[in-house]
């Protein structure tokens, strides 16, 4: 028998407290949680072939049984713990923060956790829910190839058939992940049709879906998607918000004055903004990867540049021509390679709460060494794009200014990219 | 212009299915296509569905995919699936759009429904459009004079078929089995069975699509359902032939098959 709880009830017992049933749901029902249809205002909703509709209902049910739930919430958080190795701590970086006119910059590690980045969060909690929906197969696709190897991972973890869509393009510039993630025992289906990158792994991901649904559970990797996916990976992800305020509050005795994060899909971005919602004082910046620059065309500006329409099932700002056609996105990170952006960024964008901006390879792969030789962290090249917008909001902000960035993955994967970049 | 119940009654008439076919605006080349759309209403399709390329075909299986990202290639834009539009139509033959949202949405749902009308055009099928998502389409189509149709799936619970064909004028499409466009070995085998449940819900005829591709498997359907509907199979032709002549042969040989699987 499972026990029910109400929002704000703590988890307590031999391993303390690290989330409750409201950290992991939010804090009750308010403007950003998406209605009945998943809309979040005109953005979100669902655009899929009907037949996925049951199997999204099917989601979408029994995850409103599982987030309150406190079994689940008890293995979900036991797995945080003792296996991401959650929570993860909060590092000041001075000698980078000099860069940033003498801010204080607070970087959340998650490149700590077990993976490398961000992405096991939603991962692990994803898995659990495959479990509970009584399927024995799960798919996903992955850019960079982080959202793949958390997948495999969790998925030799419980003991789940395991494939993992990706683009040729990528197999080719995370060659490192592929392999890792076959070792982990999944197959890694390269897509070669269309721009051979996530948008493409996507679209291969829901054919599959479409096809094996009756077993197999789409563990969808970002906050964009039909409808419950981006409530359901933001749930997953914000946790790092809910840790980082507590540490930030604890370490400086109040809120940053800004909150900032690289934005690909949008779930690290979401997962560090979203406990900071209704903190007024605190300002949201999301980076964009900018590529080789707003004017060359070569670029991921979804928010920044793009238009509102719809991609991948779910309404939202997405780069397109004036038929609707999608447009081909570029980013050196492949993390941020993705022409479309979580439904919940774009209502954040149009209601103003946060602010969206570029930064090209050029700027990200400047603050990629930046970081590394002034305090010793080499961060993914999707995180450096958050620091390099950090380095400019620093200057903006003044030297008393608090600034809490998404470190959102460890930057081992893109040693072939940075040996290239750099000519090491 | 023909519309989709003249096709339906003249069919139930000569006690037989309509004959649905399925080719993307563009391909083989932007008047390869009327040429090919027009052999195969010749050859005894009644239906011509015009798909309109799009970049990001998630219900499609490799075939069409090829077939759409050539015609994206040679330049095809929503101008041109009108006019392939209206060279079908002269056809004499029921001529729809299928599309997928994006295109519609950013074009302008008005627009859209207008331009497709005086095109000839008698409505569209929308594969990604859900019901909860269809408001502003219906109202446009309907204001334009053009038909609705969209999709069952073998996964649908009854709920679902009610609410989606209520927003169904013309047809209902029924997708035989769960999966993504292409030609099978076999016809799913919970067509039948979703054509019997969607038939308790409407009167409207119910069509059959996905994993059609010969006389036999025509033939078997129509036994059931009042149209069989068939895509990748003629792509696949066309992808096949040596050069457009001879692809237009083979389309309208395999819809001369296909047009004595449904008398059959």
């Amino acid at each position: 028998m499972t026990d029910s709880v109400h929002r704000g009830e703590h988890l307590t017992g031999a391993e303390g407290v690290l989330i409750t049933p409201a950290d992991l749901v939010g804090g009750g029902v308010r403007g950003d949680d998406p209605d009945l249809r998943g809309k979040f205002g005109v953005f979100g909703g669902r655009y899929v072939p009907e037949a996925l509709i049951p199997a999204l209902d099917e989601v979408a049910a029994e995850y409103e049984k599982a987030k309150t739930d406190l079994g689940f919430i008890r293995e979900f958080d036991h797995l945080l713990r003792t296996y991401a190795g959650r929570p993860t701590t909060l590092t000041e970086v001075p000698r980078f923060a000099e860069q940033a006119g003498g801010a204080r910059i607070l970087l959340k590690r998650e490149d700590l956790t077990h993976t490398g980045a961000h992405k096991i969060n939603n991962v692990l909690g994803q898995a659990l829910l495959t479990k509970r929906l009584g399927k024995t197969r799960v798919i996903a696709e992955t850019g960079a190839g982080q959202h793949g190897v958390a997948t495999a991972t969790a998925a030799a973890l419980l003991g789940l058939e395991c494939v993992i869509y990706m683009g040729a393009v990528d197999c080719e510039r995370q060659a490192l992940n592929v392999a890792r993630m076959k070792l982990l025992g999944a197959t890694v289906v390269p897509v070669t049709n269309g721009s051979q990158t996530l948008k493409d792994a996507i679209n291969e991901a829901f054919r599959d879906w479409v096809t094996n649904v009756d077993h197999t559970h789409y563990l969808f990797g970002t906050v964009a998607g039909p409808h419950p996916f981006p409530e359901i990976v933001r749930d997953f992800a914000r946790i790092i918000g809910v840790e980082a305020r507590r540490q930030v509050l604890e370490l400086t005795g109040r809120l940053p004055d800004a909150v900032a994060a690289a934005v690909g899909g949008g779930s690290n971005a979401i997962g560090i903004f979203h406990a900071f919602l209704d903190d007024e004082s605190v300002q949201l910046h999301g980076y964009e990867a900018g590529g080789r620059g707003a004017e060359t065309g070569e670029h991921a500006l979804t928010l920044t540049m793009g238009s509102i329409g719809v991609l991948h099932g779910s309404r939202t700002y997405v780069l397109q021509d004036e038929e609707g056609q999608t447009i081909e996105s570029h980013s050196i990170s492949a993390g941020l390679d993705y022409p479309g952006v979580g439904p919940e960024h774009a209502w954040l964008k149009d209601s103003g709460r946060a602010v969206y901006h570029g930064v090209t390879d050029a700027e990200a792969m400047e603050a990629f060494s930046l970081l590394a030789r002034t305090e010793g962290i080499i961060p993914a090249i999707e995180s450096s794009h958050a620091l390099a917008g950090t380095l400019k909001l620093g200057r903006e902000l003044g030297p008393d200014a608090v600034i809490l960035v998404n470190l959102s993955g460890r930057g081992d994967k893109d040693m072939g990219t940075a040996m290239k970049y750099f000519n090491l | 212009m023909t519309t989709l119940q003249t096709v339906f009654e003249k069919a139930r008439a000569e006690n037989r299915s309509a004959l649905v076919g399925y080719l993307p605006a563009g391909f083989p080349s932007k008047d390869g296509a009327v040429a090919a759309a027009t052999a195969m209403v010749e050859a005894g399709c009644d239906v011509i569905e015009i798909g309109l390329p799009y970049s990001d075909p998630l219900m499609d299986g490799p075939t069409i995919q090829d077939a759409v990202h050539r015609s994206l290639m040679n330049g095809t834009r929503i101008g041109d699936v009108m006019r392939t539009v209206e060279g079908v139509a002269k056809s004499g033959a029921a001529t729809l759009v299928m599309t997928y949202w994006n295109p519609v949405d950013r074009y302008g749902a008005e627009r859209f429904a207008r331009d497709l009308a005086s095109a000839g055009g008698t409505g569209t099928i929308t594969p990604d459009l859900t019901p909860e998502e269809s408001e502003p389409w219906l109202a446009a189509s309907k204001e334009a004079g053009i038909d609705t149709v969209f999709l069952v799936a073998p996964s649908s619970p009854d709920e679902r078929i009610s609410r989606v064909v209520s927003c169904c004028t013309g047809f209902v499409y029924a997708a035989s089995l769960m999966g993504v466009t292409g030609a099978r070995e076999s016809v799913g085998s919970a067509a039948e069975g979703l054509v019997k449940r969607t038939r308790s819900h409407t009167s409207l005829p119910v069509c059959v699509g996905l994993g059609v591709g010969n006389g036999r498997q025509a033939a078997e359907v129509a036994a059931y359902a009042d149209g069989v509907i068939v895509g990748s199979a003629f792509i696949r032709r066309l992808l096949d032939a040596p050069d457009e002549k001879s692809g237009l042969a083979a389309v309208r040989e395999l819809a001369d098959e296909l047009a004595r699987g449904v008398r059959h």
